[in-house]
């Protein structure tokens, strides 16, 4: 695995792998009114990080990452929990939603949302899932 | 009281931090909290007296009509009081015993946790909230038992009394239910109002039978009572407290307060009355065998607790005053007596009541009060536990349809006890001094507080019996009645027959005690008890458990993967074919099924094709590609059906597949074909088999008609209650969320299992 990567696939996935990520924080925002959302997302930012683990190596792609992905998607679980425990502070019973639009200059009105946190979580628990199975079945390689 | 309830819960997370900060003098810090709650408690005594009972409501969970509705009467009250009373000595106690213990400030959490357990569980008026601190105290004393969790023996004992007092937890739940449904509340306070609707119940006797079940195991009733003593590898303080006030007490405080619905009756009579003489006389007869201290502690308390059971059995006036008098002279003295057991441990080194003698110079203190709390164990006047006995002897006598049979034993139970009392208050101290492996001299004021305490008020109970009777005997035995009863306690009854029969258990008992080493010697050859037990019948059971279930994993989990899915698709295919082909009508309709387009067709074409290929191709890279040809077949369909979510997660879904395919296609083996023609027919019916019944269920699902489906609902509310136009992401994130909640923690964990299985693999090739 560690020599696999052609000189055009390691060119390439440097700069596709940052198009992927913003595509798929893209997908992820839109994804309430558009199709995409977390799931699409995650497995959107996880082919790209594959990508670089073909052109380059376990390490290195591990290295890119901000974290292990085992702290990942455990970060995921705990964010779409905690995205459920808003409503309970107000009295509503778990997982009711809740908003609040605020407007930014320039960009337009942006919905800040219990949904959206629990969407970032369903983002980085597929995102840090798939990465870790990737991720060990590369390294049991080496 | 909410708060007086979970205080202890609150102290426990905290208590470890304290008792490290705090040092040496936390136990006595510590057992402020017991004290003022039993201040608190004693409040309480003026409003029981005057009203009977108080109910103090606080909603929970109203959605399952569960509550933490908090009942107090002269039961609860009586029990609360013993729990935080007998537990501040016990925490003083423990910081003289434990001292010096590295896991001393793990005691205190998990010994809180456990009192406020207990609390919860008498004071609660919610059945289902019972159950739930009933199960916290068997969990608490499990964690208390196997303290010394470094032992195996501990860890043994500590899992037995766990099982047993479970496995009866889960009887007594049923049993509750169906108390629930049958009286239409699980508010104590309104089910006990009208008993007539329980007992009238068609199952009334499954009912009662359940919750014997997790009473009996509870309360270490014949034949369960073998765990009992096993719980003595806990630390001397939790064997006091388990034993004289709580965890075995709880069986017998639950049959006390359902008495008033369920009692009456032949079954219950019949049942506890037998049950318990019977556990009364075990238990006796087992201490007479025994020389370990804390042991024959430990069966005296069986005997207590049988002969409990067996007054609320009676069910009589008299019997129930007699039990509430009993369980209150048993818990002081059996505290004390624990707490004694426990300083002359802790001061010779030795369990071991023959290894021990001569030691009244040396602890004077621990002499005196060892007198006095055996002289009420024993039953002798003036203790409170004299007036105990004679009442016990007087129900007995006058107890319904099993007066003889319950008599004779209570008798025969005495005389022994007596024997044993004498033992315990002479042996250890009397005659010349043994060497022991602790040179002895007498325990610290913490260790001889809470047992000269509660022997002097066992005592004082005794001589000015008014007391106990006006203060609390008497609305606990109104409670356990279900009716005003006056109750009055004295020494002196006259010449009767109860006080002839107390008189002969006092000669013979001192009689027995005189022959004891005699006694002792000839149970040294009877050694077939041991073998023929209940205990032998736990393990037989345990054994037996573990076979099956090595038996029922290597079946199972046989470790092959077509093994697993012909089970899983043949399972599906049976119970759901069945149910749509027997149990629904089983009608497809194709009516609908009209007007394909080229492209569709086309489609579909090239899926059908992809499948046949790759199940019969003879190249593995010949069978991904034509699996991801279905896969992105099937996305293409979900483009052209206009549902562009899926569409994209399954390209994405696919090309994944391929990139872990990549990964793990060297380490697969060749790809030969093995399997002869007949297994390949086999397995391709199974297949096929399930492919069909997808099939036909979708067929059948497009034939039904709902009136209103809730799709349009979502679709309605999409934008102005989720502000999404994404129905799909909207269902997701928030209509379902709880459901994709549930799913990421699948994702999670299917990450964890396939890192762990990987990792573990490449490790033990390292190896």
């Amino acid at each position: 695995m560690t020599t696999m990567g052609s000189l055009i696939l390691r060119t390439a996935s440097r700069f596709l792998l940052p198009l992927l990520l913003l595509f798929s924080v893209f997908m992820l925002l839109r994804g309430h009114d558009e199709p995409g959302g977390g799931f699409i997302a995650g497995l959107v930012a996880a082919t790209g990080f594959a990508l670089y683990l073909f052109a380059f190596d376990a390490g290195r792609t591990r290295e890119l990452m901000w974290a292990d992905p085992r702290v990942l998607f455990g970060l995921g679980l705990l964010a779409a929990t905690l995205a459920g425990v808003p409503p309970i502070l107000v009295g509503e019973p778990f997982f009711t939603a809740m908003w609040w639009p605020i407007e930014v200059p320039g960009l337009g009105e942006i919905k800040l949302s219990t949904p959206l946190v629990f969407d970032i979580g369903v983002y980085l628990v597929v995102l840090g899932g798939v990465m870790t199975i990737v991720l060990a079945l590369a390294e049991a390689e080496e | 009281m909410l708060i007086a309830v979970l205080s202890g819960f609150i102290l426990a997370a905290f208590a470890p931090w304290l008792a490290r900060s705090v040092g040496d003098k936390a136990g006595w810090m510590l057992s402020l909290l017991p004290a003022g709650l039993f201040v608190y408690f004693l409040g309480f005594i003026p409003a029981v007296i005057e009203d009977g009972a108080l109910v103090i409501h606080y909603t929970w969970i109203p959605g399952l009509d569960i509550s933490l509705n908090f009942l107090v009467d002269g039961l609860s009250l009586l029990f609360a009081l013993l729990i935080s009373g007998i537990g501040t000595f016990i925490i003083i106690y423990a910081g003289g015993y434990l001292h010096g213990h590295p896991h001393l400030p793990r005691f205190y959490a998990i010994m809180f946790g456990f009192m406020a357990s207990m609390i919860g569980l008498v004071l609660s008026d919610n059945l289902i909230t019972l159950f739930v601190f009933w199960e916290l105290t068997s969990i608490t004393s499990y964690l208390l038992i196997g303290f010394d969790h470094e032992n195996k023996h501990a860890r043994w004992c500590a899992l037995q009394g766990l099982l047993v007092t479970v496995a009866g937890g889960l009887a007594l739940l049923a049993g509750l239910v169906m108390i629930g449904l049958a009286a239409g509340s699980f508010e104590l306070s309104e089910i006990l109002a009208d008993g007539d609707v329980l007992r009238e119940y068609p199952l009334y006797t499954a009912m009662v039978l359940l919750v014997l079940a997790g009473c009996f195991t509870k309360s270490a009733q014949v034949p369960f009572h073998f765990w009992l003593p096993n719980a003595m590898a806990a630390p001397t303080p939790v064997s006091a407290f388990l034993h004289s006030a709580t965890m075995v007490k709880a069986g017998v405080y639950l049959l006390a307060r359902l008495n008033p619905g369920l009692g009456g009756t032949d079954l219950w009579l019949y049942g506890l009355g037998i049950v318990g003489a019977l556990t009364m006389f075990t238990g006796s007869f087992m201490a007479l065998r025994s020389t370990g201290i804390k042991a024959v502690l430990a069966y005296t308390t069986v005997m207590a607790l049988g002969t409990l059971t067996m007054l609320i059995g009676i069910g009589t006036e008299l019997a129930i005053t007699a039990a509430m008098t009993f369980l209150l002279a048993h818990a002081l003295y059996k505290a004390s007596l624990f707490m004694l057991a426990g300083a002359l441990d802790h001061e010779t080194g030795t369990k071991d009541i023959l290894e021990m003698g001569g030691l009244r110079r040396l602890m004077p203190i621990t002499f005196v009060t060892a007198c006095v709390a055996a002289l009420s164990l024993a039953g002798l006047p003036p203790l409170f536990g004299f007036i105990a006995k004679e009442l016990m002897f007087e129900a007995s006598l006058q107890a319904p349809g099993i007066a003889f049979f319950a008599t004779v034993l209570a008798v025969a139970s005495a005389i022994m006890i007596v024997a044993m009392a004498a033992v315990f208050a002479t042996r250890p101290f009397l005659g010349d001094l043994k060497k022991t492996p602790k040179h002895p001299h007498e325990a610290p004021l913490s260790m001889l507080i809470g047992p000269v305490t509660l022997a002097a008020l066992g005592l004082l109970f005794g001589v000015a019996a008014f007391i106990p009777a006006a203060a609390i005997v008497g609305s606990s035995v109104a409670a356990v009645y279900g009716a005003p009863v006056e109750v009055e306690l004295y020494l002196w009854h006259g010449i009767n027959l109860p006080l002839m029969l107390s008189i002969l258990a006092v000669v013979a008992g001192v009689v027995l005690y005189r022959q004891w080493d005699r006694v002792l010697a000839m149970f040294e050859r009877m050694t077939f008890i041991d073998r023929f037990g209940p205990e032998r019948g736990y393990e037989h059971v345990m054994r037996g458990l573990d076979w099956i279930a090595a038996w029922q994993t290597g079946v199972l989990q046989n470790g092959y993967l077509r093994n697993y899915l012909t089970t899983i698709v043949l399972s599906t295919v049976v119970v759901t074919g069945w149910t749509f082909f027997f149990r629904a009508d089983g009608a497809i309709s194709l009516e609908d099924e009209t007007g394909f387009t080229f492209y569709e067709l086309g489609v579909a074409a090239l899926v059908v094709m992809g499948a046949v290929v790759a199940s019969v191709t003879s190249s593995r890279l010949g069978a991904v590609a034509t699996l991801g040809m279905v896969g992105f077949g099937i996305a293409l369909i979900y483009v052209l059906f206009s549902a562009p979510d899926l569409g994209i997660t399954q390209i994405m879904v696919e090309t994944l597949t391929v990139i872990l395919l990549v990964l793990v296609l060297y380490r697969l083996p060749d790809f030969l074909n093995l399997s002869n023609p007949v297994v390949r027919m086999r397995d391709a019916a199974v297949a096929v088999s399930l492919g069909g019944l997808m099939t036909v269920l979708i067929l059948a699902v497009n034939g039904v008609t709902v009136n209103d489906p809730i799709s349009d609902q979502l679709v309605a509310w999409s934008v102005p209650e989720a502000h999404g136009r994404n129905i799909v992401n909207v269902i997701l994130v928030d209509f379902r969320a709880l459901d994709t909640l549930g799913e990421i923690f699948v994702v999670g964990l299917a990450a964890a299992g396939v890192y762990a299985m990987i990792r573990f693999r490449a490790e033990d090739k390292q190896k």
